[in-house]
């Protein structure tokens, strides 16, 4: 069963990993994905306000985990998602999986965070210098991202 | 019937709404059906939501399309594509 948290606390990869690693028992690989906001070039943001759909968030995500834990064979999972204003080089999310060898602990991280960008209800707000924001668009790229896990 | 509507991220700002409760008239009973309905109110609905391509929408929390069905006491959510990660 995953260890999910969607909210607006930052998150200590060491902590997280502590914990992973009390709940997975005699495992031979862990792998890690963090997301973090970024500037992009000739766009000084600022900082990113994360949106979600309190409810359908988790449900979702929970979806997507016991989905990987069963088809990656994983010992334990972590997926840890903020939410609100996070400033530029923040920490937005989380994914951390645990399995006996490291092909599964790391496909398994790739899964989710592909899913995690196109099926768990987020929206990203860019803030940029000067007070303008702009709400970031959706990306072909990650929907074909997350189309390749259904066909392999 | 009665349903229950939540709007987020652009399509919240542009409507200046992030939760209603509608009583639908009869015959209103998909989420496409929904959209043209909640589009016949005039302004702002009829601009926000005929840009279709870039709404999605949700009932009861599962992804939906235009064709899902819709009953009395459901949650209909529209948003514009995800963008997490």
């Amino acid at each position: 069963m995953a260890f999910i948290r969607v909210g607006p606390e930052d998150f200590d990869l060491g902590q997280e990993m502590a914990a992973l690693r009390g709940e997975a028992g005699d495992i031979g690989a862990v792998a890690s994905f963090i997301g973090i906001v970024r500037g992009a070039a000739g766009a000084p943001i600022t900082a990113m306000t994360l949106e979600h759909y309190p409810g359908m968030t988790e449900r979702a995500i929970a979806r997507m985990a016991a989905e990987a834990e069963m088809r990656f064979a994983l010992s334990a999972c972590r997926i840890i998602h903020r939410t609100g204003c996070i400033p530029i080089a923040g920490q937005i999310v989380l994914v951390l999986t645990a399995a006996g060898h490291r092909k599964a602990a790391l496909e398994a991280t790739s899964f989710l965070i592909d899913w995690l960008k196109v099926a768990a209800p987020f929206w990203k707000k860019e803030h940029l210098a000067g007070g303008m924001e702009r709400w970031v668009d959706a990306q072909a790229a990650d929907d074909s991202a997350a189309a390749r896990w259904q066909s392999s | 019937m009665v349903v229950r509507l939540l709007y987020f991220a652009w399509l919240r700002e542009r409507l200046g709404c992030a939760e209603e409760e509608v009583t639908l008239p009869a015959g209103v009973d998909t989420v496409g059906a929904l959209l043209g309905w909640l589009s016949a109110r005039g302004e702002p609905y009829r601009q926000v939501l005929t840009e279709t391509a870039r709404i999605r929408s949700a009932v009861n929390q599962d992804f939906a399309s235009d064709s899902s069905p819709i009953r009395a006491g459901d949650e209909i959510a529209f948003f514009p594509p995800i963008t997490g990660g």
